[in-house]
């Protein structure tokens, strides 16, 4: 971790440029605006200036720009953009950082470009979560009554299952996975909300799933009682948009922010998709 | 076939989902909104943990009355008490769930869930998860309504924004419209209950511990439509936060649960290096002003301490603003990385400085409304909640409940740490039976199929309340701007330490910039993901809470856990003599009954929509369990109050022989 941030020197402000879209299906164009350096900023509170003032580098009057975010504390994953070409949370990109980084004088500012844009640097994640009902990433328990307590289980096994526990759906890893390609689907003529929503469900189900979710897959195979529905977790590893789409460029783990071991995940599902088939095979 | 009944549940944290998924397993169709994927709700930043009585604290003398006594004790007894026993009773059987839905909880050698100790209490009931035990509760809930979703039992509607309940015309209430965040849709939903799960209202104070969506908005629109709202002027202020421009990042009291020790320098300013300021030029206030607790005191108290500290005493760390050392250093690295990594990371992740090696700077934050949506609950004989019944956590419009940080229920006057998440988790589950019985005989029918304009009346009123904000000319006030303004003027006042004269005229202030509010101009006049409307909307929502918690703290003249006014404090003894010290005792013990007599009442306060001001009203506590008593945490004389306290107690007790478990000064 960096030291203590100084100030760039002779930086009074700088310049964020952002590349907006109105909504979907609309061109993108980049905008610049600028802003008066305070020390020990992040990028929400460059996105929140901007807002407030509302107005570009050439004084014309724009509309706010649309971004996601909620805890800013780097662990809802709601504010995940692409800043400086590299993807992460907003909230802690620091500003004394980025512009050491790159151009003294400038940050760059996208959205994720593996996701539907909404508006601006909002996208539309909902194929993330669609994984993680395909991949029955839950513990599937009787139900919720008084049944006293749960497996008991060894801190060696506690400490290999909270990392991936704290998977937090914010979508870097798709981001930098080359075999994670945009899904954008629009709404047909006379079709109803549902009937779209299930065509989207679809599509999602036959592209890649994703690191994140082969992740959470091997959580819930690792668990006392979760382990019951492993076979079926597996199954959908082998199916369409399983885990074969992996090319193992390893970027995933790259760019977890919460340093999730993604690629040691990804291995282990390997081997045991692997025995899976095997087994399966035998058994019919 | 007829249509079936439906439970809107909106807001998607630990209480929301608790209540889905336990409305589901119930074979209750359930639809769930929340401004923000469930998954990324404010739960998500707790850190620290979850109380329960466990077997090791057991066999050391705890209990769950002893969990229940804490709660109130630390609440400073505004809370009824039959809605905490019973919390604290569920406690166990909560942890356990949680454990058998795979939350990873920290665990012993053995196998076991370990445990932490917590502010205001001597035992350690606390079950962690990391530094991040908020986030692993919600998740272990995000998945199972994820499989409900999938059966096809729940609804999601994410990125939707709760606009105003619908009340038919006995007041019922039958639903409620929302705005769709990306396509800014206004829809009515027909539901046979609204559940308000809405968590806290921090951004009124601006900056605060709370996530961005925590605008108390969805409370303030049920508020305006009629729902009594208590104990308002209660707002928790954490003592340890990291300062930050956008936000005010919580530094966990797990950190002082590990042995984080807090202190200044002596000497004011003292530009040295903190690691090297020898021991003894170091001042650990909170271990020297409180032996027993040392630095895990309630929450109320370490931030007044530091807050003196820093601003009375004028012995911040740093000459040009407001903080005092937080210190883990003479931990080894390796329990801080087991125990707090978490925690740590958004330290170092924030400030760009390693806590392992460093002291932290750290000073309060608003973190917790205490007060909320006003809710009933059915008592039994034994002081226990009656289970399934209509009245538990019903807010005062019928048919609309609230559960956790949005109903004023299980806190009182203050919340102990590791409770927050139990009582979100604990009404959540607690609600659901009742509301399902309810359904079974609905009177009046199922709202889908109530006539079409109830439904339609309530939709247009919001949508032309949006198009008018949309048609504005440009021009008028900036809603960020009044925000920013509204939340200074509330954490200068309305926080810490407070005064009437401050308070009345942060009142007119505030009346001010509400009636600019309503001169509002957007920068964006378009109809698509159009947050600029969204937030115009919630601002002009938080004035009425506002204004609820500037009364309520100025018409409260006394001091009750977070509700501080110094003018009003009860002195500790100022005489050596022995005879003195004991007749200032006596007096001292007559004021608090008599404080308690005048005080210890429920704030309840009522919208005025005439005025489009708020009505103050008072409604006595439910203490018949736990007779008040004085909360002495490092008080001068406190022994011989205590003394003076205990003679009194069974003075009553032996004249009739029953009076024992009367409610003391009421």
């Amino acid at each position: 971790m960096a030291e203590p941030q100084s100030k760039p020197a002779s930086i009074d402000s700088f310049e964020v440029r952002i590349l907006r879209q109105e909504a979907p299906g609309r061109a993108s164009y980049w905008e610049r605006h600028r802003v008066d350096y305070e020390p020990q900023m992040n990028v929400i509170s460059v996105l929140q200036k901007i807002a407030a003032k509302a107005t570009t580098i050439d004084g014309r009057s724009v509309t706010p720009v649309a971004w996601d975010c909620n805890c800013l504390e780097e662990i809802c994953g709601a504010c995940t953009m692409v800043i400086n070409g590299r993807v992460r949370q907003a909230c802690s990109a620091l500003v004394d950082n980025l512009l050491q980084q790159e151009d003294p004088n400038e940050i760059r500012l996208e959205p994720m470009s593996k996701f539907p844009v909404v508006r601006d640097l909002m996208v539309d994640r909902s194929r993330l979560f669609r994984a993680l009902e395909k991949a029955r990433a839950w513990v599937p328990v009787d139900g919720y009554y008084e049944l006293g307590p749960g497996p008991r289980v060894s801190p060696e096994v506690q400490e290999q299952a909270y990392p991936l526990s704290k998977c937090m759906s914010c979508g870097c890893c798709l981001e930098a996975c080359p075999q994670y390609t945009k899904v954008e689907l629009t709404r047909l003529s006379g079709e109803t909300d549902e009937e779209f929503q299930q065509r989207k469900r679809a599509t999602y189900d036959q592209s890649f799933i994703g690191a994140h979710a082969i992740s959470q897959i091997m959580l819930f195979n690792m668990h006392p009682t979760g382990k019951h529905e492993a076979a079926a977790r597996l199954d959908q590893l082998t199916a369409p948009g399983g885990i074969q789409i992996c090319g193992n460029a390893q970027n995933c783990v790259a760019v977890c922010p919460k340093e999730i071991p993604l690629t040691t995940s990804i291995a282990r599902a390997g081997r045991a998709t692997t025995a899976h088939v095997i087994k399966k095979w035998f058994d019919r | 076939m007829a249509a079936r009944p439906r439970v809107m549940i909106v807001g998607g944290g630990l209480a929301g989902l608790a209540a889905a998924m336990k409305l589901a397993e119930l074979e209750v169709d359930v639809d769930l909104m929340s401004l923000t994927p469930v998954k990324r709700s404010h739960s998500v930043c707790a850190q620290g943990g979850i109380n329960s009585v466990n077997d090791q604290t057991r066999q050391l003398g705890d209990d769950e009355w002893k969990h229940f006594d804490d709660t109130v004790y630390g609440g400073d007894f505004l809370q009824h008490q039959p809605p905490v026993k019973e919390m604290a009773y569920w406690a166990p059987p909560v942890i356990d769930l949680m454990d058998r839905l795979g939350v990873t909880f920290n665990r012993t050698p053995e196998g076991f869930l370990d445990r932490r100790r917590f502010g205001g209490t001597l035992y350690k009931r606390t079950a962690f998860a990391g530094a991040t035990t908020g986030q692993q509760l919600l998740y272990a809930l995000d998945e199972q309504v994820r499989r409900w979703e999938v059966a096809g039992r729940i609804r999601k509607f994410e990125f939707w924004d709760f606009l105003a309940p619908i009340l038919d015309e006995q007041g019922r209430c039958r639903g409620c419209v929302a705005q769709d965040l990306v396509t800014m849709e206004i829809r009515s939903f027909p539901a046979d209950f609204v559940v308000l799960a809405t968590g806290g209202c921090g951004l009124i104070f601006g900056r605060s511990t709370m996530s961005m969506v925590c605008t108390g908005s969805a409370v303030s629109r049920c508020f305006q439509a009629g729902a009594k709202y208590g104990n308002g002027e209660f707002v928790q202020v954490h003592p340890t936060a990291i300062p930050g421009a956008d936000k005010l990042r919580l530094m966990s009291e797990s950190a002082r649960g590990e042995g984080g020790r807090v202190w200044v320098p002596r000497k004011p300013h003292d530009s040295r290096d903190p690691r090297q300021i020898p021991e003894e030029e170091r001042y650990y206030f909170l271990e020297e002003r409180y032996p027993e607790y040392g630095n895990l005191v309630p929450r109320d108290i370490a931030t007044r301490e530091i807050f003196s500290v820093c601003v009375q005493e004028g012995l911040s760390v740093d000459p040009d603003r407001q903080a005092v050392y937080l210190d883990l250093t003479h931990i080894p690295r390796a329990e801080l990385d087991r125990k707090l990594g978490g925690i740590l990371e958004i330290y170092e992740k924030f400030q760009g400085v390693d806590p392992r090696d460093v002291p932290m700077k750290i000073f309060p934050a608003v973190h917790y409304s205490m007060g909320g949506l006003w809710v009933d609950y059915e008592r039994t004989a034994d002081g226990g909640l009656v289970p399934a019944h209509p009245k538990n956590q019903a807010t005062s419009i019928p048919g609309l409940y609230a559960i956790g940080e949005c109903d004023y229920q299980y806190h009182g006057a203050n919340r102990l740490g590791a409770n927050s998440l139990l009582s979100c988790i604990f009404s959540g589950l607690f609600v659901a039976p009742g509301l399902a019985d309810q359904l079974e005989n609905l009177t009046g029918g199922v709202a889908s199929e109530l006539p079409a304009g109830l439904f339609e009346s309530a939709r247009r009123r919001e949508e032309e309340r949006h198009a008018e904000l949309l048609s504005r000319d440009g021009g008028g006030e900036n809603p960020y701007l009044l925000h920013q303004q509204l939340g200074d003027i509330m954490t200068r006042t309305a926080t810490v330490v407070r005064h009437n004269d401050q308070l009345a005229e942060a009142i007119e202030q505030v009346l001010e910039l509400r009636d600019r509010a309503d001169r509002c101009a957007l920068s964006d006049t378009g109809n698509w993901t159009n947050q600029n409307v969204v937030f115009t909307k919630s601002l002009q929502d938080m004035f009425p809470i506002a204004l609820t918690i500037l009364r309520g703290a100025l018409m409260r003249d006394e001091c009750r856990g977070a509700h501080y006014k110094p003018e009003f404090e009860l002195p500790g003894l100022t005489s050596d003599d022995p005879a003195e010290r004991r007749r200032q005792a006596e007096q001292w013990v007559d004021a608090f009954v008599e404080k308690n007599r005048k005080w210890l009442k429920s704030t309840i306060a009522c919208w005025n929509a005439d005025r489009r001001d708020i009505d103050i009203s008072y409604e006595d506590v439910d203490t018949s369990l736990i007779p008040p008593r004085p909360r002495l945490y490092g008080l001068v004389g406190a022994e011989t109050i205590e003394e003076v306290w205990r003679e009194r107690q069974q003075a009553m007790a032996e004249p009739t022989g029953e009076a024992a478990g009367a409610p003391a000064g009421t």
